[in-house]
């Protein structure tokens, strides 16, 4: 039943967002052609007790593969991996994710700041963080971590957000890379095909 | 592709292994990203700049070690925690569980004991509790202790109530507590067929045969290595068809031991030990 692992993906974009961020994702995942060499992992604040519909959303409407996190699923390439409800979902060296039940951040679990921050441990400058719209300060520091650590920094720029506290957040305690509407980051995530 | 240590990474290291040396408890298997975070939180309540110094005084001051558990082993847990899985052992598992004249069910990684009161009043609702030992084990002494007191304050209870309701309960939770002074405190019928034991999936071995191990929300905290270690520590103690839960986002895919069971409800992480 267990598998050899497949060959670890060049780089990991992780994107953090809130309330008005599923429609920036509407644009940005269906621009992604199957042979996108990174991974993809998701978090989007969900509410604790009820099942996430995001996988469904996606799945069979772009062309990237769509799961909800396991505790170890691979990280592979072509594969957008949506945190579930109730668990923190972190980056583990060597390839894989893991998730922990410990409390809350910024009232949310998944945090973005969680994801955000082990990632950066572990993918450094192979990894691309991007905080989309949402209406409380999660993922500020995670992005913040993220540049420290040599990745790069995507933010929606506020004005095109439907809730503008999660952009402006990061903004205020950090320099991004780029600040994008959701059609440019569509173009600039399509055309990426490596970091570094 | 991977990144050199850092300081920190080395650092903890070798503060695992100081607490292995000096205390038996065996943290160098652990996902590294989680444990990490924690151990950041730990040097602020304790005030270190960096783990080396932390580790100076877990070596040196008997009360640090204590206290770093708490952080170390996340000691969280809520009753009838996904309502799902424990409507899926009243539905599946506990009719099948009735041919048995005695039955022994492990608990493993208890914590504080909320998913222990949860199956004790489950196989109450079902008539099995009487003839049933519940194993309820952890390597957390705090957590133990209050897992055998039975005690949580009161303002838990309604989302305790709640998800027993989602679960198939048969009454109402509140015919099994007592409530007073902003907490209250589980029946002591329920915990007279629990015993409560320090037990780790790291370094212990097998202690008894049983037909249920539930064990959910603590392999997740394990690396690949140390999951096979303990799931083999089920396979082993489940008697042949016994059963094994596991949480929501755990499952035997990736385990070394994956064809000593076949999926019952594998929606809710329900498997059965092969014949
Ligand atoms: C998040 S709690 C899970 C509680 C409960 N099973 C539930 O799902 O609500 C994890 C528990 O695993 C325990 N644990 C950690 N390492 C362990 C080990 N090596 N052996 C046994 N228990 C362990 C911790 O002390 C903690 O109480």
């Amino acid at each position: 039943m267990s598998s050899r692992p497949p060959p670890e993906p060049p780089f990991l974009v992780a994107i953090g967002g809130s309330a008005g961020a599923v429609e920036v994702l509407l644009t940005l995942l269906p621009a992604l052609p199957a042979s996108f060499p990174g991974a993809l992992v998701v978090v989007i604040h969900l509410r604790p007790q009820v099942r996430s519909l995001l996988p469904s959303i996606f799945a069979g409407h772009i062309a990237l593969s769509v799961r909800e996190a396991d505790d170890k699923d691979p990280i592979e390439a072509g594969t957008v991996t949506f945190a579930g409800p109730d668990y923190h979902l972190l980056v583990e060296p060597g390839g894989s994710f893991s998730l922990c039940t410990t409390e809350p951040v910024h009232f949310s679990r998944p945090s973005i700041d969680v994801l955000f921050e082990s990632a950066a441990h572990t993918y450094g400058r192979r990894l691309l963080g991007i905080l989309l719209s949402g209406a409380n300060e999660d993922g500020a520091a995670g992005l913040a971590a993220i540049a420290r650590a040599g990745g790069r920094t995507w933010v929606q720029a506020p004005e095109t957000a439907g809730a503008r506290r999660m952009p402006e957040s990061a903004l205020a305690c950090m320099s991004p890379d780029r600040v994008l509407s959701p059609s440019a980051m569509a173009e600039a995530l399509r055309s990426l095909s490596e970091l570094e | 592709m991977t990144e050199p240590p850092s300081d920190f990474d080395i650092e903890l290291r070798l503060l695992l292994e100081a607490i292995y040396l000096k205390y038996c408890y065996d943290f160098r298997s652990y996902s590294v990203a989680s444990l990490r975070r924690r151990v950041e939180q730990a040097l602020e309540k304790f005030g270190c700049r960096t783990l080396s110094q932390l580790q100076d005084r877990v070596l040196h001051e008997p009360s640090v070690m204590p206290a770093l558990l708490q952080y170390l082993t996340v000691p969280v847990s809520e009753m009838f925690r996904d309502p799902e899985y424990f409507l899926g052992l009243r539905r599946e598992v506990i009719p099948r569980l009735l041919t048995y004249p005695s039955i022994r069910v492990w608990v493993a990684g208890c914590s504080t004991g909320e998913e222990v009161y949860s199956i004790a009043i489950l196989l109450q609702e079902e008539g099995l509790l009487s003839r049933t030992t519940i194993y309820a084990t952890d390597i957390n002494p705090e957590a133990l202790r209050a897992a055998e007191a039975g005690v949580y304050p009161i303002d838990r209870v309604a989302g305790f109530s709640e998800s027993y309701r989602k679960s198939g309960g048969r009454g109402s939770l509140s015919d099994y507590y007592t409530a007073g002074y902003g907490a209250v405190v589980f029946d002591r019928a329920l915990r007279a067929r629990a015993a409560f034991s320090d037990h780790s999936l790291a370094t212990d071995g097998v202690f008894a045969e049983v037909q249920l191990v539930s064990c959910r929300n603590v392999l997740i905290y394990f690396d690949r290595d140390l999951q096979d270690r303990a799931v083999g520590l089920f396979r082993d103690a489940l008697v042949r068809r016994g059963f094994l839960g596991l949480g929501n986002r755990e499952s035997l895919r990736f385990s070394k031991h994956a064809d000593a069971f076949t999926e019952l409800l594998p929606e809710v992480r329900i498997y059965q030990r092969c014949s």
